[in-house]
Parts: C-alpha cells; structure tokens; sequence
C-alpha cells in the first residue's frame, strides 16, 4: 500500500534520510526503531509530507501511495493528510469541547449536518476506545482529560476524517503504563481496519504489537523484516547491537 | 552500557561449564565404577548427581531473573533459552549416572562383561557428552554438529551390545540379572547421547537461531 523507492532528504546541505526502500503491507503494525537523530521520525513525517513545513527541506526519490507518488505536482496536501493521519508524542487536543476536538476535520472537509456530526463523533471515540469514559462529558474542554485520554482523543480525532493510515510518533513517551497499554490495545485492534506505522523508542512496545520493524541508523534503513526476525534472529550485526543494548 | 547484564551472561555461561564439568565427572565416574563394583566410586556419582541438580535450580533462577530483568532479545535471549533447556538435559545425565551407580551397587555386574564392549560405549558417550559441553563453551556449532553426527557410533554400540545378550542367554551363559544389568546401564548411556545431542542441538540454535 505504501511503497517507499530511493527516498532522501537534506535539511539544508544535511542529508537525514540515505535512499530508504521499503514496502509497507496494509492493515498491519509497522515499527521504525532507532537512537536518537536517526532519521525514523523524519521518515515518518515524510509520508504525509509533514516535512513540507520545515524550510530549505530537499526530498528526491518516491513514496507511492496506492500507486501515486505523494510529492508529485498536483498532489493535494490537505487529502493526503487526511489519507494519513498522525498522532504525535505530546498529545495535542485543541482547547475545545471534546466533541468539538472530534468534529473540527469533518467540517474543514464540509460537514455539517448534526446528526452526522454526532455519528462521526460517536464512531470515532469508541474506536478510540475512549467513549465509555468522554459520552456523559462531550461538551467538557479537552484539556480536562488526563495525559492518556488526550493521546486516545487524538487518535479519535485522525480516525473521524477517516484515514487509511495512521503514524504515531513515540504516542506513549509521555504516558504512564496503564495509559501506553491501553494505547498498545487499541493500536492492535485499529489494525483491522488501518495501516498503522508507528515510531517507538520502547523495544518491547514494538515486539508486542508490530508486525514488521524496520531499523534505522544515521539515516539509513539498516534492515527491515518481520518483528519476530528482527528481534530473535537479525541478520545486521548493527541492529542486533542496537536492540540488545550494545548503542544506542 | 550493559555492563550489568554481561556480568550476568558471563556468570551464567560459568555455572553452566561447572555444570557440565559435573556431568562428565558423573559419568565417568560411573563407567569407572563398572570395573570392579566399586561402591566408593559409586557413592561419588551419588554427590556428584545430587550436585548436578541443585545446580539446575540455580542456573534455572538465573535464567528465570534474567528474562525478567533484561528482557532480553536477540542473541542474549537464545542464549538464556537454551540454557534453560540444556540444563534440563545435563540433570538427566547426573541422573543416570546414578542409576548406573545404583546397578552396579546391586552386585551382579562382573568383570565377564569387558568382552561385550561396554566400557567402549561409556567412552564413545563421554566423548559426546564432553565435547557438547565444549560446543557450547567454545560457541563451536561444527563440533555441535559433529556431536549429533557421533550419535550413530553409539546406538550401534547399544544394538551390538543387546545382541551379545541375547546370543549370551540363548547360550544359558549368563545369568538373567547379570543381562538385564547390563542391559539397563547399555540403555543408560544409550539416553545419554541422546541428552548430549539435545545439548548440542541447543548450542547450534544459541549460535545460528535454528535447530
């Protein structure tokens, strides 16, 4: 579904990213690990051209979505963010109502039948796994929500514009552990329905719930493979090194 | 940076070389005893056997903390694994020992027994189950290899030697206890390589992450 061929990318004169190949199946978990400054956050954001913003940012290379090169002239931005959604490390509500957080992309996108709204909102919370704990409070400001909840808001959020595909970067850094499980709960039962790449700094975290992990070091893609290869047989001595804690 | 866990892993890898260390002293021991029903011997491979299986709890603990401390991947957890598994092997290896042990206390093994080669097959099993122990110590997954392949040398001792038998009870050359003894402690270093090949088969998965 996404097909990544010879992407690399300078900021300014510095190259982040050195020629990453990748296929990434559908409807699966895939992990980018990697120490700090690697580049796997940097790639991440590249697949909705989230990098766009950053200036003097220089992209050659492919990343075929469904066939189409993203970075092709003609491409609309704003569609291809709502293809792929992003969930990020902080969570980040807007000061609003929770039901207000939800609906604000439906609308951007010319939504405004109620009832639609209210479907939408609904849908997406218990997607998000978090509707049991918001429905008797939708109206509440969203920053009234603890640090877990708000991630789950988030992702509730990118799921109403209904995405293909959803990257998270780090979305658990910041949470304690019954908030990261439940986060790691939903981002298994989200694969269902959606193609999920998620950046982890928490090995363990991408053994239980991945199920390809691509390695990533100074910029480049050291091996990609099935989680469970990686993690009890990889074939680059750089990543066996990284994983059992050797660098890193 | 994890200088703490390779402390452990070396600890580790030392219990498991004084663990099988005891294994061939058990068993050599026990080949020794065949000799002349030396009960001083034997009662040896009895220290050695209850050795062998404190140490299985302990290095277990080991191996049972260090999944639960390091979490480890990789390289690090086949070694853990395997050496949960090989220790399993090494304690039924002290055990028959000592159950050679206790045949050869029960008195009816005699020194007529030298012409069915059975000291041959104690040596051809010690000679597997030292050189696992050395697979495993020096990381050698031919000689782990070559250990599987010895395997043969010693079933076909054990097929020879069950043959003699019977040849030696058609003939009424010998009496049942003598043959059943000896036929006991033939199968006991038959199980034996097998152990040392499950040991084996365990270092070469440590080393390649295939069995």
């Amino acid at each position: 579904m996404i097909t990544v061929n010879d992407l690399c990318l300078w900021y300014g004169s510095a190259q982040a990213l050195h020629h990453i190949n990748m296929a990434i199946p559908e409807k699966s978990i895939t992990a980018l690990i990697g120490p700090s400054g690697c580049g796997k956050s940097t790639f991440l954001k590249t697949l909705n051209r989230m990098n766009d913003l950053i200036p003097g940012v220089k992209i050659s290379g492919e990343v075929l979505y469904n066939g189409e090169n993203i970075f092709a002239p003609g491409v609309d931005v704003n569609m291809l963010r709502k293809e792929i959604g992003m969930a990020f490390q902080k969570p980040n509500p807007f000061p609003m109502s929770i039901y207000d957080n939800i609906a604000y992309g439906p609308r951007t996108h010319g939504i405004t039948s109620r009832i639609q709204l209210d479907d939408i909102v609904e849908r997406s919370l218990r997607g998000a796994a978090i509707w049991d704990e918001v429905k008797d409070r939708l109206k509440k400001n969203a920053h009234g929500l603890s640090g877990g909840q708000q991630q789950r808001l988030c992702i509730a959020r990118a799921l109403a514009v209904e995405p293909d595909v959803i990257l998270m970067d780090e979305p658990t850094s910041a949470l304690d552990p019954i908030s990261t499980s439940k986060i790691e709960e939903l981002a298994i039962s989200l694969k269902e329905k959606y193609t999920i790449i998620i950046v982890t700094h928490n090995m363990q975290q991408a053994v239980r719930i991945s199920d390809k992990t691509a390695f990533f070091l100074l910029g480049e893609m050291i091996e990609y493979d099935d989680t469970e290869k990686i993690f009890a047989m990889p074939r680059d001595k750089r990543t066996e090194d990284y994983i059992t804690g050797r660098f890193g | 940076m994890r200088s703490k866990f390779d402390e452990q892993l070396a600890l580790l890898h030392k219990e498991l070389m004084t663990m099988g260390a005891l294994c061939e002293s058990a068993i050599a021991l026990a080949a020794a005893a065949m000799e002349g029903g030396d009960t001083t011997k034997t009662q040896k491979v009895f220290d050695y056997s209850a050795q062998i299986a404190h140490k299985e709890r302990d290095i277990e603990g080991m191996c049972m903390r260090l999944l639960l401390q390091q979490q480890p991947v990789a390289k690090d957890l086949r070694v853990i694994s395997s050496a949960l598994k090989m220790v399993t092997d090494m304690q039924r290896i002290g055990n028959n020992s000592g159950d050679i042990a206790e045949i050869v206390n029960m008195g009816h093994i005699k020194a007529a027994h030298d012409k069915l080669h059975i000291q041959d097959m104690a040596q051809a099993t010690i000679k597997m189950v030292t050189e696992s122990i050395d697979a495993f110590v020096k990381n050698d997954a031919a000689l782990a290899k070559a250990v599987i392949a010895y395997d043969d040398v010693v079933d076909d001792h054990f097929d020879r030697i069950k043959t003699a038998l019977i040849d030696l009870l058609r003939a009424h050359d010998a009496d049942g206890e003598y043959v059943l003894d000896l036929l006991m402690i033939a199968k006991y270093l038959e199980r034996m390589g097998d152990h040392a090949v499950n040991i084996a088969e365990w270092v070469i998965f440590s080393i390649t992450g295939r069995k």
